[in-house]
């Protein structure tokens, strides 16, 4: 980042979403969104707009782009996704929103048996430029069934790409691609960066929060480096980068250098900017928030040592959520989730 | 020959059927389905349901609750349905906004307010209680409540389901799947919807094309019925009408109880941004309590002294219920890995182990 506090052109994560949507619905006719309480338009002229989602991501968009083009549904997640794969099969760029990831059961076959296979299955004649957006993540005190992350399942399926977020700038940049993508595109937004308020540039790590005004995009299959460092290197997805970064700061105190990967995309997975620093640093602390097995982190685990083990100085480590759902319960909620503390000491574990 | 299809006529919006009046007049030649002690019993639960929501509403808002959804201008379609239950024989499967229906049937209101709390024993229905766990996952107690139907049907046994959902819940494709499923099997299941105007800022008419939702039954070989939910007398009738001919075999029925939402879909939501304040005044007049409350002062049963006495007794009810959750102790750590599986297995065990040492404290209590 170049940018100095300065000249900083601040936005929070749900204004950097709302601008991207906006800019992608102007540019390009055939973009439309649809979902439960996208509109919130309440279906009075006069109460148009009051709701905009639960995160508010839509805000804004019906008054511009009328009810034609920001259609709330019906309760009906595997009608209106499998609505935006049929037209998005037959010309159109449709942006669905899946109000909390956890409701994927309802619509699993529109997605994984259809936005994610028919690309392959009709010889690669039929594309499904489908954006799915969707909130995910703990912490906000909902419960197992909206409180979930949940993207390894999505990853797990050929024909899905999978993004996710970790600031204003990522998101914005993100969501374009996704748009813009021939293939169908899931982008996971967690709750709690959806629900920051102000831009947070108090803070003197600024990773993230620039957001240009001109639409760009951020190449889906692409990790950054949010925080270089030499001693060991924290791998986190979306809302878990925050949390490296935050370790990262105390280990710096503790005279480590540790450089902060945000994966930022998925699947597919950017293999070469995860091993290129691992070999430079030797040790790994993956930090992930959905369920352990059968998950990112552990593809990630996989894949460094398959490929960097005769560069490792210690075992992989992972700091995840435990293998139980989330509980609803506060105290045992703010038990669940990765925190600074636990990255640190992982941290500490493979500097030893 | 030229052939004319015959395209069916869409249906008509069918007058739902009422029994009380705004001012809780009993309409002309009908008979009160419920007598007056019954009846009392209903307001009591209503009137619970309804202060308690206000309790729970301002703990809530103090951070001392999480989001839950409220029943208030629904406590006539809610208590009419539920009086034509059997605790003894029948399950209730509710979704969310069914309290009062809930604890007249046994489930204990301090494991509400556990549940409300998010601690791990409020979840926990106590044995011999026929109540489901509310259920967040809208439509996913539809097809529930039809294999407890066909369970209780399969094994001789006279009881029914009363299954709870709403408007929006309607458009799932669950709801489809559970009236076929019941349809052909003659479970004995009534699917009780409350039309409450809202799914969050959506509203009804545009949450269907279709006039009403009670009209999809006779599709499914079941009959349904239009009934105006906030008239306690109208929708006890008509259920206990469905209840009685389930009990004889005769399967499902779906009644719409007309109602309306009054205030937020949850604590999570501000429906002043989106609700127009004329349609709310609107369905104030036409409040459930109160209707109830002009029927009972009709026949002498009710009056504002009573009102003073009862509002006073619930409060005090409310307080109660709050004191007894509180003497739950508070949720543990280890509470975090309990009831994954039956038992707690070797790799869990060890987590929580691992994460016990790890958490400062060990397993002290959270709270």
């Amino acid at each position: 980042m170049s940018e100095t506090r300065e000249n900083l052109r601040a936005l929070t994560f749900t204004q950097a979403v709302n601008e991207a949507l906006r800019q992608e619905m102007e540019r390009d006719g055939t973009v439309f969104i649809m979902g439960e309480d996208v509109a919130g338009g309440a279906g009075r002229a006069d109460f148009e707009d009051a709701w905009g989602g639960p995160f508010r991501l839509t805000k804004g968009l019906i008054g511009e782009f009328g009810p034609d083009r920001v259609r709330d549904t019906p309760i009906s997640e595997a009608g209106f996704i499998g609505a935006g794969v049929g037209a998005a099969a037959t010309g159109m760029r449709p942006i669905v929103d899946l109000m909390f990831v956890g409701f994927f059961g309802v619509c699993g076959d529109q997605i994984m048996n259809n936005a994610a296979k028919m690309h392959y299955m009709f010889g690669g004649k039929v594309g499904v430029p489908l954006t799915i957006m969707t909130s995910i993540g703990a912490g906000t005190n909902s419960a197992a069934q909206h409180s979930e992350t949940l993207y390894s399942i999505f990853a797990h399926f050929p024909g899905l790409k999978c993004v996710c977020p970790s600031g204003p700038y990522s998101a914005k940049g993100l969501h374009i691609a996704a748009i813009r993508d021939d293939d169908p595109v899931i982008v996971f937004n967690h709750a709690l960066l959806m629900g920051r308020r102000g831009a947070n540039v108090e803070r003197d790590d600024v990773y993230g929060l620039h957001v240009p005004e001109d639409p760009y995009v951020l190449p889906i299959g692409k990790s950054l480096v949010a925080r270089e460092g030499a001693d060991v290197t924290l791998i986190g997805t979306g809302y878990t980068t925050l949390v490296c970064c935050e370790a990262a700061a105390q280990l710096a105190e503790q005279g480590y250098s540790a450089e902060v990967v945000d994966l930022l995309s998925i699947s597919p997975l950017d293999e070469e900017t995860i091993l290129e620093s691992v070999m430079k640093t030797r040790k790994v602390v993956i930090v992930d928030e959905d369920y352990p097995r059968c998950s990112v982190a552990s593809d990630l685990s996989a894949l460094v040592a398959e490929e960097a083990f005769d560069y490792l100085d210690a075992p992989p480590k992972r700091v995840t959520a435990p293998h139980t759902p989330v509980p609803y319960s506060q105290p045992l909620e703010a038990l669940y989730l990765p925190n600074r503390e636990r990255v640190v000491s992982a941290a500490l574990s493979v500097l030893a | 020959m030229r052939v004319e299809p015959q395209f069916l006529p869409s249906t008509e919006a069918v007058e739902p059927i009422r029994l009380l009046d705004e001012a809780g007049r009993l309409a002309p030649g009908a008979e009160a389905p419920l007598d007056p002690s019954r009846t009392l019993e209903a307001l009591r639960f209503m009137m619970f349901g309804r202060a308690f929501d206000a309790r729970c509403w301002s703990m809530q808002r103090q951070g001392r609750l999480g989001t839950f959804a409220p029943i208030t201008g629904q406590e006539a379609a809610i208590m009419g349905s539920a009086m034509a239950a059997d605790p003894a024989r029948d399950w209730l499967v509710p979704q969310y906004r069914e309290l009062p229906a809930l604890l007249r049937h046994g489930y204990p209101v301090e494991r509400v307010v556990l549940y409300r709390q998010g601690h791990p024993a409020g979840g926990f229905v106590p044995p011999g209680v026929r109540v489901m766990p509310y259920q967040v996952s809208l439509a996913a107690q539809l097809p529930h409540a039809v294999g407890i139907g066909w369970g209780m049907k399969l094994q001789a046994q006279s009881g029914v389901a009363m299954v709870y959902f709403g408007d929006g819940a309607s458009s799932e494709g669950d709801f489809h799947e559970s009236c076929n499923l019941a349809g052909i099997v003659d479970a004995p299941v009534i699917f009780l919807l409350q039309n409450n105007g809202w799914a969050i800022s959506t509203p009804r008419s545009i949450q269907t094309a279709g006039s009403d939702i009670a009209s999809r039954a006779p599709a499914y070989g079941f009959p349904g019925v239009s009934v105006d939910g906030n008239d306690l007398m109208a929708v006890y009738l008509v259920t206990a009408q469905a209840v009685e001919r389930a009990r004889q075999g005769g399967g499902p029925t779906l009644i719409e109880a007309h109602t309306y939402r009054m205030g937020a879909h949850t604590t999570a939501d501000d429906p002043s941004r989106y609700v127009d304040p004329e349609t709310e005044k609107g369905w104030a007049r036409r409040d459930p309590i109160l209707r109830v409350q002009r029927y009972l002062a009709q026949l002498g049963e009710w009056s504002e002294d009573r009102d003073a006495q009862w509002r006073k007794e619930i409060e005090a009810d409310v307080d109660d219920a709050f004191e007894r959750a509180s003497r739950f102790p508070p949720p543990r750590a280890s509470d975090l890995y309990e009831h994954v599986f039956d038992e707690v297995t070797p790799a869990l065990a060890r987590q929580r182990r691992w994460h016990l040492q790890e958490a400062a404290g060990g397993d002290e209590e959270t709270g």
